[in-house]
């Protein structure tokens, strides 16, 4: 009985796969490509979840306007060119953009795209009760409009250097209005099959979805290149863990490509040698850093623990103390233990594009015992007999804290006692990342209050322009209870030369003067050592050694170019 | 024993109001969040407003009866109409919504349920077969070389934890060998002889690692029931009568051993339901367990009350069908 059920059940599946339609000939030679996310998929709509399993499962199905490609330029996609000044696509004023649609788009069902389609996703996104996540590509924008069927025009409320904000990179799709008519606002979680099977203009269409499970492709019939895609389908499977995701890559060969792959490195060479699959990475913008505590995380302050107002850190304020515990650390050592290929040694919070990366910090690349230990004894710390240094009876003991990861603790367990080796006592703490991460205010334990004295976490920023991602350490951005522990400063550096140059920042628009401007915010938060950079991490994937087409992006979608996959021959 | 049966039910309404009410609490006491999982690319204002379009600004009494109007009157109501084609009211209701995927939390589970039933269903069937004859034989040639290598079998069955079997078989038959599929294939559609191979060489590690655990458990219990059995003076009669061995085993004894092993199982089949999650998890089946994981590490607060609540719901009435085949099995002990 129930296995009749089953088998009726899936038989419909199948006839339903079956009426997307038979693909060209020369597109889906290439059979099945197997893609596996250790992270499930959950829906199939970017505005709803920003998960990064999610902005990419539907980035095979929905195409933003331009994106990035794996250098981090922009390129044209459903659109004819970038418009710049030059160009005449962005106005004087830096007030408005308009794009213009490569004429002949169609969606997957074969209806034509239009501007109105970009002014329904920008309405959608904007709405204030539909809880889009994604709305922070849309700050500061007035309106949008359709000039005419083909022609977008944006506009922003203030001068906008850089206007790519809106429909640019993975995670500002266009989705097509007449799908999504019904579910603006509050009503945008109840359409659950416009969620789970969004209409796009990407080299694939949604044949079956299994939320939290798996996403099987088809060819979309009406894809703008004639002879792509050349895999005919795609499953995209989720669940369990990276190393066994590995495994099936490069041991089992079940799956052809397997994303982040957070796996201790000797692990990962063991299973390349056998030959099937092997290791890609590439590298964006993620830091692995320490945020230090510019505030006092005494508990006896109580409420003001961690706060402007409970006073200054009774010793990290100080340049030379942080100075002495980042020469202390042999970053080397930190990439060779945790994350290989995954992982190169950084001096800079701002370590990408390769414009904006700057050299006045490199100092820190090779590590400094001896002078670290001369810093701190010309600083007046003593080495007092156990062992730990102390000054005015203050001792240079630590609280660092990160979230439950093997490979952070592991990374821990290493700066404990490289930091011994210059009188620094540290006791470690590490916080599940759900909690950490999480914004719960009524949580001691998140990484925005920082009852602690060092934690280390990696951020990064999307796309390739770090202005939003600078202002984050602006004096208004302190964490704290006035406003409810939002906010990115989680050193709680505070510094009006640092916020001026942001503001200076926000109204340049040359690309050079922008990366002077950015290199000078970095360094300034190095020299005050709020921020301890420790790796440059990079984006790994595992991929079997038989595909062919694919170039690693950190920038955008990891499946940005699925189209033009292929299988050796 | 009806009265009987009915006055248990009646009881059960109040004892899982109670339960639905500490998990809800307990759950929302927990320090998790839904915006935990996103990239911190997303800011700290835009996650407010996430949190507050998942209805976490409404204080928590609102939200528990929300939730338990939902999922008390709601969603059954969908089931009947679903069932009957009637439509009662205008149709329109509020669902549960899972957070994660924000469709309904019951369409996902009965999209997941096939799975638990199958795959951990049959490790259940497997764990039953393995173990009694395991059980029978060792306790009639007790201390025998074969029920030394029972009482080995079930200690390392039980002791080692199935993440480890699950791994060593991966390792062994996927790995090594290359004879089994690592990772379940969920779109995998039977309908020809080479689909169902494939199925059920699929299915082999999973239900077996599982079957292997529930078996060293159960053929304990049956080991132990069978030898009282066996010193009672019913047996000895029996044997007197001139009966074979053969039926005084296997009509005599079995059956009347059969009485605490089978409430054992009935005590055990929630289990099934709860599938074996750490199974699942490592062989990606997605089944109920998985489901349940995936919910807890993305702070999906409205599936992992549905299902917790759901795994209360089966402990309680099979508690209730244990009792009743108690007395099916055993005529002294019907409660009338």
């Amino acid at each position: 009985m129930r296995l009749r059920n089953l088998l009726s059940a899936t038989a419909a599946a199948a006839a339903l796969g079956a009426l997307a339609g038979p693909a060209l000939a020369e597109r889906g030679a290439d059979g099945q490509v197997n893609i596996i996310y250790w992270q499930a998929v959950s829906i199939l709509n970017p505005y709803l979840s920003g998960g990064t399993k999610d902005v990419e499962g539907a980035s095979l199905v929905l195409e933003p306007l331009a994106r990035y490609d794996e250098t981090g330029t922009m390129v044209p996609w459903l659109v004819e060119e970038i418009p710049t000044v030059e160009n005449g696509g962005v106005s004087e004023d830096l007030m408005s953009i308009t794009w213009k649609l490569k004429p002949g788009l169609k969606w997957s069902d074969g209806s034509d795209v239009t501007a109105a389609d970009a002014v329904f996703t920008a309405d959608y996104c904007m709405d204030e009760t539909g809880g889009c996540q994604q709305v922070a590509n849309y700050a500061d924008v007035a309106s949008v409009e359709a000039v005419d069927d083909l022609t977008i025009k944006i506009t922003f409320t203030v001068p906008k250097p850089v206007p790519y904000g809106p429909f640019v990179g993975a995670q500002s799709p266009i989705l097509q209005a007449a799908q999504f008519a019904d579910c603006k606002g509050a009503k945008a979680p109840e359409c659950t099959d416009a969620n789970f099977g969004p209409i796009g203009t990407g080299p694939y269409v949604v044949a079956e979805f299994k939320p939290n499970d798996v996403v099987v492709y088809e060819a979309n019939p009406h894809y703008r290149e004639a002879d792509k895609p050349a895999f005919g389908s795609v499953l995209l499977k989720g669940g369990g863990d990276a190393v066994s995701a590995a495994r099936s890559v490069m041991e089992t060969g079940e799956f052809d490509y397997a994303w982040n792959m957070q796996v201790e490195p000797e692990i990962l060479a063991q299973m390349e040698a056998r030959g099937i699959g092997k290791v890609i990475s590439a590298y964006g913008t993620s830091v692995e850093r320490f945020e230090v505590n510019m505030t006092n995380p005494d508990p006896d302050l109580g409420d003001l623990r961690s706060t402007v107002e409970g006073g200054p850190h009774p010793f990290l304020t100080d340049p030379k103390v942080t100075r002495a515990l980042s020469m202390a650390i042999d970053r080397e050592i930190l990439v060779e233990a945790g994350y290989g290929a995954a992982g190169q040694v950084t001096c800079n919070v701002l370590p990408a594009p390769d414009l904006f990366n700057s050299t006045a910090n490199d100092w820190c690349k090779t590590p400094d015992v001896d002078g670290a230990n001369a810093l701190l004894d010309e600083a007046g710390w003593v080495v007092g007999s156990d062992g730990v240094r102390e000054k005015d009876g203050v001792k240079l003991s630590l609280l660092y804290q990160t979230s439950t990861n093997s490979v952070r603790q592991g990374t821990q367990a290493l700066i404990k006692q490289m930091w011994q080796e210059i009188g620094v006592e540290t006791e470690l703490r590490n916080i599940s990342g759900s909690v950490f991460f999480g914004g719960d205010p009524s949580s001691p334990d998140t990484f925005q209050k920082l009852y602690a004295d060092v934690e280390m976490f990696t951020n990064n920023f999307d796309g390739t322009d770090p202005e939003k991602y600078m202002a984050n350490w602006r004096c208004s951005e302190i964490p704290s209870p006035k406003n409810n522990w939002l906010g990115g400063n989680n050193p709680r550096f505070c510094s009006e030369e640092y916020d001026a140059l942001v503001q200076t920042l926000a109204g340049t628009a040359k690309i050079e003067e922008r990366a002077e401007i950015a290199k000078q915010l970095n360094d300034m938060l190095m020299e005050s050592g709020a921020i301890i950079p420790l790796i440059h991490r990079g984006r790994v994937a595992a991929m079997a050694n038989t595909i062919e087409g694919h170039a690693m992006n950190p920038w955008d979608s990891e499946l940005w170019d699925i189209a033009s996959w292929s299988r050796a021959k | 024993m009806l009265t009987y049966t009915i006055r248990r039910l009646a009881f059960a309404v109040p004892t899982l109001l109670v339960i639905s009410f500490l998990i809800f609490g307990i759950l929302d006491l927990a320090p998790s969040d839904p915006t935990a999982q996103l990239p911190l690319t997303i800011p700290p204002e835009v996650r407010e407003k996430i949190r507050l379009s998942l209805g976490l600004g409404d204080p928590f009494i609102v939200r528990y009866f929300k939730w338990l109007v939902q999922f008390m009157v709601n969603e059954p109501l969908n089931i009947l109409e679903q069932w009957t084609g009637w439509t009662i009211g205008d149709g329109e209701r509020l669902r549960v919504l899972s957070w994660q995927t924000r469709s309904p939390v019951v369409d996902l589970i009965v999209q997941r349920m096939p799975q638990t039933l199958w795959v951990v269903g049959m490790s259940y069937v497997v764990g039953i077969v393995i173990a009694i004859p395991i059980g029978v034989i060792s306790a009639y040639r007790q201390y025998s070389w074969f029920d030394q290598f029972g009482t080995l079998f079930s200690m390392v069955g039980f002791s080692i934890p199935t993440f480890f079997t699950g791994l060593l078989f991966i390792v062994i038959f996927s790995v090594t060998l290359g004879w089994l599929p690592s990772i379940y294939d969920t779109t995998l559609v039977v309908e020809d002889w080479d689909s169902f191979v494939a199925q059920v060489k699929q299915m082999i590690m999973p239900t077996m690692v599982l079957g292997l655990y529930n078996a060293s458990q159960l053929s304990r219990f049956m080991r132990a029931s069978v030898l009282d059995n066996l010193n009672q003076d019913y047996v000895r009669t029996a044997r007197a009568k001139g009966m074979t061995e053969k039926v005084v085993l296997l009509i005599h004894v079995l059956r009347n051993s059969m009485i605490p092993v089978v409430t054992v199982i009935a005590l055990n089949l929630p289990q099934v339901f709860g599938g074996a999650i750490i199974t699942e998890q490592i062989f990606r089946v997605n089944g109920l367990g998985q489901l349940l994981i995936g919910a807890i590490e993305g702070g999906d607060i409205p599936t992992v009350q549905t299902l917790t609540f759901i795994f209360a719901v089966l402990i309680v009435v099979f508690n209730l069908i244990a009792d009743v085949l108690y007395g099916i099995l055993d005529p002294r002990i019907r409660y009338d």
